[in-house]
């Protein structure tokens, strides 16, 4: 009987400060010196409108846009697929051998192929055909957006070379120089890009 | 591999050989100093009194109520959430059996999720009910290891220490402050951090977009530092909002092995043997090395099947290539296969990518980590059940060089060897009883997201990760039926406690023991040929148990990938 | 005991019709493991028989396993069972040297004839020269010389007499000289002899703690292994693989610990004998393996470590007195002295003197308690040895420096100073040594090596108890030691959690031999030494301990190494049964079949042929054991691990492709 005395103070104690200390001073303090980052990294238009946050995918679909990974978020129980919705991210868990997920591969490096006039044969940047492990992936490889650049010169009727200027300039390098790879975060770029004249 | 890539390795590995020594060295003084004021007050606050000494039982029985309340709080917490606060979107509260299949995942350290996070918890529950529970989970482990510890250092005596006095100190030394400064660091790289919930905004395509935001910061340090793995995000760590740059990968799985990479330094600074923790750090790091170099071969490796498809699978200049389904371009396979190796061997269950899109593999390799539990194992418990394969080996050792059995002084006898083979049902009877029952009954078929040895992975994966207190997932799966969500729940209490107790019972009875002092005919424990012994021992048993299965799932699957055959 | 093996095909057959009487599974349920075995090869022999019923096929598969699974619990018993009746056939030649004697039983008017196996314990019986003494028992009154050739294999007789510690006699022993009155110490069927025949024989042995344990380790294994084997027509039914139940419970009985399961009864009934033949009679099995673990070994200096008597080695003179003169008095003084060491003196300064006649009217002075002292007297005066402080009372002065250093400089290098004086001035000093019995050294680095200390227990001073014990190669030694403070001595060392293990024949030993761990007696002792100790060693040899503790380390490495084996075997078994099982259905499995066996059930049926054939090809070697080197517990346990570990996974590989082209080459497939 004691001991369940002892184990409900305990419970009460460490809910209160595990559970509600803690949160409320790292809020505290987190706040105070990265409000942005606390915030939640957002991004807000000329009119101080929020456009989203640098971190979360867009599901940019217009041409003259860069386009993101494929997203395979979707509702928790899989019954409806909601790509890029940031309430609900996802991979699409299809596993390497598995036919339908091949065959979903294929058709889309055919489609990529397609939309970004390239010829049958050339080779898709696998990171354009696979979906995110979020489904939220801010940022495609430098592949990717290259070989989407002469689209949007098109679409846009700028010259691609100020295209790829733009690219080289929004590319992120590994982080330290070592850490993770070299990539392009799509809504930076599309910003940059409306902001051409 | 591009230089890069060893870069970023070898960078990580001297990191956890550097920093584990000195964490062990921290911990054993946290026990084996006197009381904090700070900790004095709060005993004061509890009524408890932190120098009466505990049996076995005694400090079992704490264990067992103090956590039964935890998921008593934890599960009312989330059974209620409509009625609480902080949930301005309305959220209804999880069904009683996720709740159940939560609370019982997040008190045994597992973190197994059968909901998504962002749709389903309000601010209110990720905090009070997860962040709570995730706390409590990974310092009654270090506290029960501690326990069983006290079965070596101690001779001839009947206690185990004291539990409560074990859990704060912990907490209050190590555990809080150190979750405190990294989440601050989360927030600096851009994890979000404010009891806000959603935030609407409008892309420059006009569509609108709605952001959904809180204490994630706060909440993604602790599931890191307690090896915990629930993620506030469906995606966990591979979410940006949960892991946003490549420095935070890398930090988040330096936390998950900053306190599991130093049980052994701490046990052998404990026992008064630091080569003895040396030794014990050496067999968990050569297997944590090994199974990192699988899966990096594995996830680099061009997929066959995908031959026709002219899709660029290789590394080049522009783009890092690999196995990238289910991953994030800014991590990549490097950090990716850094981070899975890590939360499967510290059994956090954290992932930064789709652990359902790995290739086979790397599952075996997950697999086979979770088999083995013990390396470095999650908070406590793991490491535990590696000092419960060290007895086994030692016994079968000990016997052929011509003397009863001791490890550290202590005699093995009969009573030992009977608890620690209790333990060592548990893992076999439960991954391989439900995965059986599983993958033959409509309700447990019917959940698959994959066809074929993908298929079976993925419920052998559940099982596996609920017994290791993994919390990992196939994510495929669909858990949150009420088949899994209460099988899996039962399977986590299970598997935390029916092999704690024995080992447990086993320290008590150790403890007892006098303490022997070494003679040139006793068998030595921190040498070379012991860390053969028990990675050969380690391995041969996980094999013989688990061939089978590991033969139908990813054995299967990886010379079917090779032979060009799709399911 | 040194009769030659009693090995012949009556044995075997024997064993042979035991191991099928031990198939009645009410007395199979003592071995789990081969219990499993059995339920198995029920199944599928009913399977098999089914099969050929309704004609559906795979009956010669099945019939083929079923035979083999009958034989290997049938190697398994045929191994317990040999081991039994080697133990036995070697007590039983030993009980049969004295199953006819009658004896003269006292009895309150006289005697009376009595066969010697009537005799019960507190009888009386009188034997005299010639006789055979008819049941063990304690010498009451007499002095006799025996011969205990009978049971020791050794032909010197040895004296026997009431009183002191060595006033025990054995049953099948000859009296040569002398009569005895002897009072019996066990009851018919209680003596040690009987004692140890019921140990070897199945019904009575109680399992050593050890064994004990590891039987719950191979119940543990056995349990994973049924539920690995349970959960495969799940995982093979989801894969959409048929599984054939023969094939799963010949998997079953090739994972589960089955060899040593077999061997383990033998193992240890072998381990009670190998001490047998070695002429030690362990009181139980757990004595043996105990002995294998000890820490301390206490050795009384006297009779264990040097010979039971000292030996004059040199003759020192003081200033002025030649070493001749000395010699010369000395061996007057000694030339009626009938001790060992006055024996020794007279052999050393016999060589030395050139005239042997002794002087007129020469007395022998015998050793009194009150003058501690011995000489003679003639028309030369008295001369008188004896210990320092005797002598020097005797002389009425102190000694002179000179002589003083002399007798320390003999006892700090352990020996023992004996003065010689002539008409009460000292002439010098008698060097009189303690002599190590040959080839100890040696037998104490190997104990060291076994991690084993040896301590020295005597009541010499620590000087001399030091010098001796650096001289034999001791690593401690215990000085100016009371019977009781051994027992302190045992109590401390037991405290600390070591295994103390000693050796002793007094009465006053009893107690220290009850409190020590492994305590063995000797057959010449009191019978309260004899029932004290947990051993009797025939041959009254005190270093026989060490042989003991190696029989024990043998036995655990033995079982250790068979255990280790046993389990590395399973992994070929795997790559023999796994990939039949699967490969059918998924031809990709194929790589999996790494040792490239001709079919499915070729490959089962190796798997379990050589499963079963391990079991009688290693029973030899549980019978004489692993071999034990003192060598280290590490490099020990390396070539253990390389032999019994890398060649248990080695060798069935090669084992069973050899019996799947047999199979081939014999159309068996």
């Amino acid at each position: 009987m004691k001991l369940f005395g002892q184990s409900l103070r305990a419970t009460i104690f460490l809910v209160f400060v595990c559970g509600i200390l803690y949160p409320v001073a790292v809020t505290a303090v987190g706040k105070l010196f990265f409000s942005g980052q606390a915030n939640g990294t957002l991004v807000r238009g000329s009119n101080g409108q929020i456009v989203g946050s640098t971190l979360i995918a867009q599901g940019f679909k217009d041409p003259k846009y860069f386009h993101p990974r494929p997203s395979a978020a979707m509702t928790p129980d899989g019954s409806a697929a909601q790509p890029y919705d940031a309430a609900f991210s996802s991979a699409s868990n299809l596993g390497p051998d598995n036919s339908a997920q091949i065959k979903a591969m294929t058709d889309a490096a055919t489609a990529y192929r397609l939309e970004n006039h390239l010829l049958p044969s050339a080779l898709v940047p696998i990171d354009a055909v696979t979906a995110s492990g979020s489904g939220l992936d801010p940022d495609i490889s430098l592949a990717n957006a290259y070989l989407q650049a002469p689209r949007i010169a098109e679409v846009r009727h700028i010259n691609p070379d100020r295209v790829k200027a733009l690219i080289k300039e929004n590319t992120s390098k590994p982080q330290m120089g070592f850490l993770g790879t070299s990539r392009i975060n799509v809504l930076r770029l599309n910003l940059a890009l409306d902001k051409q004249p | 591999m591009i230089a890069n890539d060893w870069i970023q390795i070898f960078f990580s590995l001297t990191m956890v050989v550097l920093i584990s020594p000195l964490v062990g060295r921290y911990l054993a003084w946290i026990y084996q100093s006197h009381h904090l004021s700070l900790e004095r007050t709060v005993y004061r606050l509890l009524n408890v009194d932190p120098e009466k000494e505990m049996t076995w039982k005694e400090y079992g029985g704490a264990i067992v109520v103090s956590n039964g309340l935890f998921f008593v709080a934890g599960f009312l917490v989330l059974w209620a959430q409509a009625i609480l606060p902080l949930n301005p979107r309305h959220l209804s509260p999880l069904t009683a059996e996720v709740a159940f299949n939560t609370a019982a995942s997040f008190v045994t350290n597992t973190n197994w999720q059968a909901y998504a996070g962002e749709a389903q918890l309000s601010n209110f529950s990720q905090m009070v009910a997860i962040t709570f529970l995730m706390f409590v989970g990974a310092n009654t482990g270090i506290a029960a290891l501690v326990a069983i510890f006290r079965g070596f250092t101690r001779s001839g005596s009947a206690t185990l220490g004291n539990y409560w006095s074990d859990f704060f100190r912990f907490l209050i030394r190590a555990f809080l402050p150190a979750c405190f400064l990294m989440a601050l660091v989360h927030v600096w790289q851009g994890s979000p951090q404010t009891f806000q919930t959603a935030v609407s905004s409008k892309t420059l395509e006009g569509a609108s977009q709605t952001l959904i935001v809180g204490p994630v910061a706060s909440l993604e340090s602790v599931k890191n530092l307690g090896t915990n793995g629930g993620g506030f995000y469906n995606a966990n760590g591979a979410h940006p909002y949960e892991n946003p740059t490549p420095l935070t990968n890398t930090l988040e799985f330096l936390e998950m092995g900053v306190f599991t990479f130093s049980l052994p330094f701490f046990f052998g600074r404990m026992i008064g043997r630091p080569r003895q923790g040396q030794v014990l750090f050496i067999v968990i790091f050569s297997l944590y090395l090994a199974g990192l170099g699988v899966i990096e071969y594995s996830e680099k490796m061009p997929n066959p099947l995908l031959a026709h498809a002219a899709i660029e699978q290789q590394a080049t200049p522009f783009q890092d290539g690999g196995n990238t389904e289910g991953k994030e371009v800014r991590l990549g396979i490097t950090q990716t296969s850094l981070f899975s190796n890590t939360t499967i061997a510290a059994t956090t269950g954290a992932v930064d990518g789709a652990m359902d899109s790995m290739n086979p593999l790397s599952v075996l390799v997950y697999l086979v980590h979770m088999f083995l539990n013990e390396e470095p194992g999650g908070k406590g418990v793991g490491f535990a059940g590696l000092l419960k394969e060290a007895i086994l080996a030692v016994f079968l050792a000990g016997l052929m060089v011509g003397r009863t059995p001791e490890f550290l002084g202590k005699k093995i006898e009969s009573r030992e060897i009977k608890l620690s083979a209790l333990s060592l049902l548990v893992t076999p009877l439960l991954v391989l009883g439900l995965t059986a029952l599983s993958v033959v009954i409509p309700a447990g078929k019917s959940s698959m997201d994959n066809p074929g040895p993908h298929g079976f992975m993925e419920v052998l994966y559940a099982f596996a990760s609920g017994n290791a207190n993994n919390g990992s997932a196939m994510a495929g799966l669909n858990v949150s039926t009420p088949y899994y969500a209460i099988l899996i729940g039962v399977e986590m209490i299970l598997s935390r406690f029916l092999p704690l107790l024995p080992l447990l019972a086993m320290a008590g009875a150790l403890a007892k023991k006098k303490t022997l002092p070494e003679t040139s005919g006793t068998f030595k424990t921190d040498t070379s040929l012991f860390v053969v012994l028990l990675l050969g021992f380690m391995i041969l048993f996980a094999a013989l148990t688990f061939l089978p299965p590991l033969i139908l799932g990813p054995l299967l699957e990886h010379l079917s990938i090779l032979h060009g055959v799709s399911f | 005991m040194k009769q030659k093996e009693v090995q012949n095909y009556g044995m075997y057959m024997e064993a042979t019709l035991q191991s099928l009487a031990m198939l009645n599974p009410a007395k199979l349920y003592r071995n789990p493991v081969m219990f499993i075995v059995e339920i198995g090869s029920i199944l599928t022999t009913s399977m098999a028989i089914y099969s050929v019923m309704t004609h559906s096929g795979g009956t010669a598969f099945g019939a083929m396993i079923s035979i083999w699974l009958w034989l290997t619990i049938g190697f398994a018993n045929f191994a317990e069972s040999l081991a039994e009746l080697r133990g036995k056939a070697q007590a039983s030649s030993l009980r049969s040297t004295r199953a006819e004697t009658t004896a003269r039983l006292v009895t309150p008017v006289g005697f009376s004839h009595v066969s010697g196996s009537e005799l019960k314990k507190k009888d009386q019986f009188v034997v005299e020269a010639g006789e055979i003494i008819p049941t063990d028992g304690e010498i009451l009154e007499g002095v006799a010389s025996i011969d205990e050739s009978a049971i020791t294999g050794e032909s010197a007789p040895v004296i026997r007499e009431s009183g002191g510690d060595r006033s025990g006699v054995t049953g099948g022993t000859r009296v040569l000289a002398g009569s005895l009155r002897v009072s019996v110490s066990n009851n018919p069927g209680e003596t040690f002899l009987d004692r140890m025949i019921s140990l070897v024989e199945g019904a009575n042995r109680q399992k050593s703690p050890n064994e004990i344990a590891l039987t719950i380790l191979l119940v543990g294994l056995t349990l994973i292994f049924l539920f690995v084997v349970a959960a495969i027509p799940a995982f093979s039914s989801y894969s959409g693989i048929k599984s054939s139940p023969t094939i799963l419970i010949a998997l079953l009985v090739c994972l589960i610990p089955t060899t040593i399961a077999g061997l383990l009864p033998a193992i240890g009934i072998a381990g009670i004998d190998r001490a047998f033949r070695a002429n030690v009679i362990a009181k139980s099995g757990k004595a043996v393996e105990v002995a294998g673990d000890i820490d301390i070994l206490l050795l009384d200096k006297t009779g264990t470590i040097t010979f039971g008597n000292r030996q004059a080695v040199q003759f020192i003179p003081v200033a002025g007195v030649s070493e001749k003169e000395v010699a010369r008095e000395s061996y007057f003084a000694s030339l009626s002295d009938e001790t060992p060491e006055g024996k020794s003196i007279v052999l050393l300064a016999a060589p030395m003197l050139t005239l042997k006649t002794p002087p007129g009217g020469l007395v022998p002075i015998p050793f009194t308690p009150e003058t501690r002292m011995s000489g003679a007297d003639s028309v030369e005066g008295e001369i008188r040895k004896g210990a320092e402080d005797a002598v020097s009372a005797y002389a009425g002065s102190p000694f002179s420096s000179d002589i003083k250093e002399i007798i320390s400089t003999i006892a700090k290098s352990g020996g023992t100073p004996l003065v010689v004086a002539k008409n009460k001035k000292p002439l010098g000093v008698i060097h009189l040594k303690d002599i190590i019995k040959p080839g100890l050294k040696e037998r104490f680095a190997r104990l060291r090596k076994m991690g084993v200390t040896t301590v020295m227990v005597t009541g010499d001073n620590p000087l001399t108890a030091r010098a001796i014990a650096e001289e034999a190669g001791l690593d401690d030694f215990f000085a100016q030691a009371k019977p009781e403070d051994k027992m302190a001595l045992i109590k401390k060392e037991q405290e600390k959690g070591r295994l103390v293990a000693m050796t002793g024949d007094g009465t006053n030993d009893a107690p220290s031999l009850a409190q020590a761990d492994v305590a063995l007696a000797m057959n010449s002792g009191t019978q309260a030494a004899k029932e004290a100790g947990n051993m009797v060693d025939l041959d009254s040899d005190p270093t026989k301990i060490i042989e003991v503790v190696e029989i024990g380390k043998q036995l655990l490495i033995t079982r250790g190494a068979l255990t280790t084996f046993s389990i590395a075997n399973d992994v070929a078994k795997y790559f023999a049964i796994l990939p039949a099982m699967f490969v059918v259905a998924y031809p990709q499995l194929k790589v999996l079949n790494i040792m490239g066996l001709a079919t499915p059930e070729s490959a089962v049926t190796s798997a379990i042929i050589f499963n079963a054939l391990i079991i009688p090809a290693l029973i030899p070697l549980a019978l004489k054991g692993v071999s034990y080197r003192p060598v280290g517990a590490s490099a020990l346990l390396r070539r253990n691990l390389l032999i019994y570990g890398l060649g248990g996974i080695l060798v069935p590989f090669v084992g069973i492709k050899l019996i799947d082209m047999a199979l081939v080459l014999l159309h068996f497939t």
